[in-house]
């Protein structure tokens, strides 16, 4: 109360004047009304405004009173300089808003932990092995028998819980077959208990729901899902989705804030795990398993003895499935049981997503530090400035008794100022920009979808740096201030030799920084522009896929008809069969067994392709022939170079046979055609071969297929416009073919790059600026140093000295000192670059131009910055300055 | 007369006492106050008695408020408050000792 009313009083320091003046004056009048002789009764206060000092220093804070007045000093100083105090304001907020909106991506993505609770005792279990191609890998999905297995082995220590990728999949509402996507995880009956998650509807998913195979059919919907599909309508209860011929009935809602468990994704619909078909099959691994330990166990000191019984336990399951390792070599059976499982902290969630983005957020994380930095580093030296300029000022000051501490307050108060309204600009920045950045991070038509909300965490680290900031740019002017010794100050004779080397030296530091952020980004740009400018060995005009699905699968005589349905329509210029698109993601492998022999270490990948499917993605033949309508697979086959070279070295392949596995039925190669890229874009051509769309079995019947793309080839330059006509012709024949999925060639490989697309972006974003601050900062430097020693060059001018001369003397230390921060920024840049190779395409952080193209940017931008302060120093006239002085 | 000697330190205890005779006086009138009940004997100075005043206001053992007079003026009025009482009692039994204390002195003289 007391403090408050201080504060408040000092905060209206006239107004209590005053006051404290009406109460003496009322004293006064008194006085005199009783009979006292006026004079006097004036007298006896002394001073009047003694009097009131006292009052008001009892009465009003005093470290507020001297704060505020050194605010509105600070202010003054800054609305001096408008126009540097904007650049100063802008280039800060721009750094503090690209940190805290880096901040939140990373934080959102990778550490805020999941809305349930124990999220510190979850842990994800993987398995770490030699992958193909002896890379190591590691696969963090596993079979449900498998993971039953090691449920039933962990109970007294942990529970396991497994949970599926939440994956787009079909789902129908009602019967009437208007087919929509909705994001589908399988969960173990004891994921919602165990996560302390309570139901804002109905009831959740309990352990008695995954007993038995497929006995409850039950979905829980999550609240986003529930609210902008069906507006939070309660009713929703005991209606009924369809995803393939399964039926679930909806149960209940989940809590608000809780999305599942793939930071990223947000899931829909939650099914039990026992209801799909997956679930009991001991070779196909596809769900996550999660580990939480249980109540009182103590992670430190169980956690190692529990990895190694599960894993012993795993291996045993591994050993004993003989399922799991069919048609497998020996090669590929000591690889699989010489996995090592291990336990990873999962309490912030587990996803691809993590996976992918986590170096990527990193070094923009850096980039918008280095640019802070960078920002920081020009303010800093724009006050340094002032404050000398302020120097006599400061000194006066000091000699008439103001403390140290006093003037050290004031100039921090000034870089407060700054400070705050740089973070008010940085914060509706960042409010902006990592919703932006998010919106670009997956392919538009399946957003990642992540909550980024602006709480306590985010307000916390931007309050941090706010802090950090202002100290960095208030700390060193302010101890120089401060250190300023009156006598020498006011005879006007103070070092500037001390000043210039601190201001080079924060011109080396800045470059330096600079130059990392130039070769960092140089480096991602060329990564993207050579994934881009990749040649595809097909074409993507006019190229239009209809990903269809045919529920328990149709004969390829049926999809033929369907193809032929679709090649009657006008606008259509051909249509071809393939199992999936081109650069879509998927890949499936094969082994290949040349004359009987056993599987090659190499996996082949393989395509079925109906015949035209070629002529249709305009690839060529190099030799041989398409496929023909009696060819069928097992039978005929079209390899790729690389196969060839890999199978048949040295001989031609044309004529010659292959098995997919030992003792499976031969294919007879009967064409080649050059590499393409078929899966990803980022990996170097793999042996592919194509097989008939027409599948037989082993007596020969043809085999059903569940799901197939056609690709048509268009006349029209958009192949979109024809899309729905397509999607209503396949519906209308009603022979169980359903169009999933539309797209065109030219988003499927657009969609390849996106990840290198967003950080070449970012990275040219923040070079650019970078560049702009660095070449601020240097004019800034250089000019004042130029208008600080003009009587020197004057008088060197006066004695000889030459245009060059005058020159040298100007830049030649500033060109030294960006040297060494080039030098020191690329140094730092081969150590950024080494922890991020892996994001790189074809581009290596000691190529030339790599590091050629960032000096000459810095060069040039160094020549401009420069180029003002060198024609000043020229234009100096001596006689004027010689005049002056 | 005696003048503010007397009054060291007792100024506070003075004005609280006023104050918890008569609520809600303003400066000159506890002035008064203090003159009329001591017999003119004690005087508190005007120079000590805002400082003291304003001090006890943000110690929080009185409390201020503007009223209007009869005059038209405003004038500011004070109030013992929760803690002020408390505080009077302490200074009143801090008093009564140290009068004690110093009688005992003088007749041991």
């Amino acid at each position: 109360m007391s403090l408050w009313s201080r504060i408040s009083n000092a905060l209206h320091g006239e107004r209590l004047n005053r006051e404290i003046d009406e109460e003496l004056q009322l004293h006064i009048e008194e006085a005199i009304a009783s009979g006292r002789d006026p004079d006097e009764a004036r007298r006896t206060f002394g001073s009047m405004l003694r009097q009131r000092e006292a009052s008001h220093s009892i009465r009003a804070a005093g470290w507020l009173e001297s704060l505020l007045a050194d605010v509105r000093f600070g202010w003054r100083q800054l609305c001096r300089n408008k126009v540097t105090t904007v650049a100063a304001v802008l280039s800060l907020a721009l750094g503090i808003g690209s940190c805290v909106g880096a901040f939140r991506l990373i934080d959102a993505l990778l550490w805020r932990p999941l809305p349930i609770s124990n999220s510190s005792k979850l842990y994800v279990l993987s398995r770490k092995m030699i992958g193909l191609y002896g890379k190591p890998a590691e696969d963090g999905h596993w079979s449900t028998p498998e993971f039953n297995v090691m449920r039933d082995a962990a109970k007294n220590q942990a529970d396991l819980i497994a949970i599926s990728d939440a994956d787009r999949t079909d789902i129908t509402w009602t019967t009437d077959d208007e087919m929509e996507k909705a994001h589908v995880a399988y969960v173990s009956g004891n994921m919602f208990p165990l996560f302390g998650l309570e139901p804002v509807l109905g009831r959740l998913l309990i352990p008695a729901d995954d007993r038995g195979p497929g006995a409850n059919p039950y979905a829980v919907l999550s609240w986003e899902y529930w609210n902008h599909r069906f507006g939070r309508d309660p009713h929703v209860l005991g209606s009924s989705l369809h995803i393939g011929d399964k039926t679930f009935e909806i149960i209940g809602v989940a809590p608000q804030d809780f999305t599942g468990t793939e930071k990223g994704t947000v899931t829909d619909v939650f099914l039990p795990v026992n209801t799909n078909a997956f679930a009991t099959q001991d070779s196909i691994t596809w769900h996550r398993t999660f580990l939480m330990l249980k109540h009182g166990v103590d992670p430190a000191a169980a956690l190692e003895p529990l990895r190694e019984h599960l894993s012993a336990v795993s291996s045993a399951f591994g050993a004993e499935c003989s399922e799991c390792r069919r048609g497998m070599t020996q090669a590929d059976i000591d690889r699989y049981l010489n996995q090592k499982l291990v336990f990873t902290a999962a309490g912030a969630g587990i996803s691809d997503l993590q996976k992918d983005y986590r170096r990527s957020l990193g070094i923009l994380g850096l980039l918008a530090a280095l640019v802070l930095l960078i920002a920081c580093v020009n303010v800093a030296n724009m006050m340094t400035a002032q404050a000398t300029a302020r120097a006599q000022e400061m000194a006066l000051r000091i000699s008439i008794g103001a403390g140290r501490r006093r003037l050290v307050q004031l100039i921090l108060c000034q870089s407060a100022l700054l400070g705050l309204f740089a973070s008010v600009l940085g914060a509706l920045f960042a409010e902006w920009s990592a919703p932006f950045v998010l919106g670009l991070v997956n392919p538009p038509d399946n957003p990642a979808r992540l909550a980024l909300p602006a709480d306590g965490r985010v307000l916390l680290f931007g309050f941090g740096l706010m802090f950090l900031v202002v100290l960095l740019l208030g700390l060193l002017p302010a101890l120089r201030a401060s250190a300023v010794r009156p006598v020498a100050a006011l005879k006007g004779g103070e070092n500037p030799h001390s000043l210039r080397r601190l201001m080079r030296g924060a011109i080396a530091l800045q470059v330096a920084f600079c130059c990392l952020v130039l070769f960092l980004s140089s480096l991602f740009v060329a990564s993207f522009q050579r994934l881009q400018n990749r040649p595809l060995g097909f074409s993507t005009d006019r190229l239009l896929l209809l990903q269809t699905v045919a529920g328990k699968g149709q004969l390829p005589v049926v999809w033929n008809q369907t193809a032929e349905a679709l090649r009657a329509i006008p606008g259509v210029n051909s249509v071809a069969i393939s199992g999936w698109p081109l650069l879509g993601r998927i890949k499936i492998n094969s082994d290949i067994s040349i004359n009987g022999a056993p599987p090659s270490p190499t996996p082949a990948f393989f395509l079925n392709v109906s015949p035209g499917w070629l002529s249709t993605m305009r690839i060529p033949l190099i030799s041989g022939r398409d496929f023909r309508r009696e060819d069928t697979s097992p039978g005929a086959a079209i390899v790729n170079e690389t196969f060839a070279k890999t199978f048949f070295p040295g001989q031609d392949p044309l004529g010659r046979t292959f098995a997919r596995g030992v003792h499976r039925p031969l294919n007879k190669i009967v064409g080649v055609t050059p590499d393409i890229p078929d899966h990803d874009l980022r990996e170097p051509n793999r042996a592919v071969f194509y097989v008939p769309f027409a599948g037989i079995d082993g007596k020969s019947a043809p085999t059903p297929e569940g799901f197939a793309t056609f690709a048509v080839h268009t006349d029209a330059q958009n192949p979109l416009a024809l899309a729905e006509s397509f999607r209503k012709i396949i519906a209308q024949r009603h022979n169980g073919l359903r169009v999933s999925n539309i797209a065109t060639q030219f988003d499927l490989v657009r969609d390849q790059t996106t990840r290198e697309r967003l950080i070449a972006m970012l990275a040219a974003f923040f070079a650019a600026v970078a560049l702009l601050l660095a070449g601020i900062g240097l004019y800034a430097v250089l000019n004042y140093s130029v208008l600080q020693r003009r009587r020197e060059i004057g008088i060197r001018m006066a004695i000889g000295s030459t245009r060059a001369g005058i020159v040298r003397l100007v830049t030649l230390d500033v060109f030294l000192m960006i040297a060494l921060g080039g030098c020191v920024g690329v140094v730092l840049g081969f150590g950024a670059a080494r922890s991020v190779e892996s994001l790189f395409y074809q581009v290596k952080s000691t190529d030339a131009e790599m590091i050629a193209l960032p000096a000459c940017a810095i060069l040039l931008t160094a020549l401009v910055a420069t180029l003002p302060a060198v024609l000043r120093a020229l234009r100096i006239d001596p006689t004027e300055i010689l005049r002056a002085e | 007369m005696a003048k503010t000697d007397a009054l060291q330190g007792s100024l506070d205890l003075l004005v609280l006492k006023i104050l918890s005779r008569h609520p809600r006086l303003h400066g000159y009138a506890i002035m008064a106050a203090i003159a009329n009940t001591s017999g003119e004997v004690l005087r508190a100075e005007e120079g000590s008695l805002y400082p003291a005043l304003h001090r006890m206001e943000e110690a929080g053992w009185i409390s201020a408020e503007w009223i209007k007079k009869e005059t038209g003026r405003r004038a500011r009025v004070y109030e013992l408050t929760v803690a002020g009482k408390k505080q009077l009692g302490a200074e009143e039994s801090r008093w009564e000792s140290v009068s004690l204390a110093i009688n005992r002195v003088l007749r041991e003289a």
